[in-house]
């Protein structure tokens, strides 16, 4: 057996079933689309009485961590997935959209709760109807507060998005 | 001890009788002139113990020539009292005292009542926004500020 043939993965001796697994097909964006889907980053910005929903649901009972969605980054530049938590007034939006545009892409974006979806019940100078307003969203979770399955039924759905979704790793287009 | 100084607050603060009127949570009500505001405070502050400034806000009487009652409210540390000062001012000069000089604290409140009210408070060399932002026009808790008007900072996207 010349250098040539031996093959870069070391096999197993024909017959042999030792469980390893040397290549495996897939589309690229199943397989990126899967590995991002379970390693959310969640940056919580977190302005209003909703935190103690997002406290309720982050804690063992709930446990977003199961979802892979546990671990809040406390920078910006280090999330991947924005909880918008509470209601946004005027005077707060520029730091929303600040925060919003530190984010590295790619990046998604959780209203939570309806103040942060539609500005709830209010309707005054001081509140923002609503955060798609100032920033794109991906998942809406209403509920004055969110049950917590409401939450993990937001954080699936925004799953389900992200394994759907085309990610460009390389260029592009691809 | 709480019924005299009640007493002699009613007789002192403000001489002409019938002026002050005890509302039904036990909070002494003075109804008082621009001028007689500080002169009131300084003798509720000094000689009757009141050294707690609690608030000052207004209310706005849309229809009343003098449109906007200003309120004060004191406690005393001392006696389990509370003593609330309302004072009229007109739309085209409202204006009353600062209270920042007898009370630190009301430089602050102070700034708030001018946000949502527009009451200027002479004396007080700081009345910038502390609530609301920069560039925010009119005072919102205003009955004639429109309740669906809005004064973005951003941009909307659509």
């Amino acid at each position: 057996m010349d250098a040539r043939t031996v093959p870069i993965v070391p096999v197993a001796p024909q017959g042999a079933k030792d469980g390893a697994f040397e290549y495996l097909t897939t589309r690229k964006d199943e397989l990126v689309g899967w590995a991002r889907k379970f390693s959310l980053f969640p940056y919580p910005f977190v302005t209003a009485c909703c935190a103690m929903e997002f406290m309720a649901v982050s804690a063992s009972p709930y446990d977003t961590d199961r979802f892979g969605a546990a671990l809040p980054r406390f920078s910006p530049r280090q999330a991947d997935l924005l909880m918008v938590v509470g209601t946004v007034t005027h005077k707060q939006a520029p730091v929303l959209l600040k925060v919003y545009e530190q984010m590295c892409e790619p990046k998604w974006v959780m209203a939570f709760g309806v103040c942060a979806s539609s500005g709830g019940f209010y309707q005054n100078y001081a509140a923002v109807l609503g955060i798609d307003r100032i920033i794109p969203v991906d998942v809406y979770i209403p509920g004055c507060p969110p049950r917590p399955e409401m939450v993990i039924d937001g954080i699936m759905q925004l799953q389900d998005k992200i394994a759907r979704s085309q990610h460009a790793i390389l260029t592009r287009t691809f | 001890m709480a019924a005299t100084l009640l007493e002699s607050l009613q007789q002192q603060i403000v001489p002409e009788a019938g002026a002050a009127t005890l509302s039904h949570d036990g909070c002494l009500v003075f109804r008082l002139t621009r001028d007689e505001v500080v002169p009131a405070v300084r003798r509720l502050k000094e000689e009757f113990g009141f050294d707690l400034f609690l608030d000052v806000t207004a209310v706005d009487w849309p229809a009343d020539a003098l449109r906007f009652e200003v309120v004060h409210h004191f406690a005393s540390t001392r006696q389990p009292l509370r003593v609330r000062l309302k004072t009229r001012v007109a739309q085209a000069d409202p204006s009353v005292d600062s209270l920042a000089k007898l009370y630190g604290s009301a430089a602050f409140m102070e700034r708030e009542c001018h946000d949502m009210y527009g009451i200027v408070f002479i004396g007080n060399h700081d009345l910038r926004p502390i609530l609301l932002y920069e560039g925010f026009a009119g005072h919102p808790l205003r009955k004639d500020y429109p309740k669906t008007r809005e004064q973005p900072l951003v941009p909307y996207r659509h």
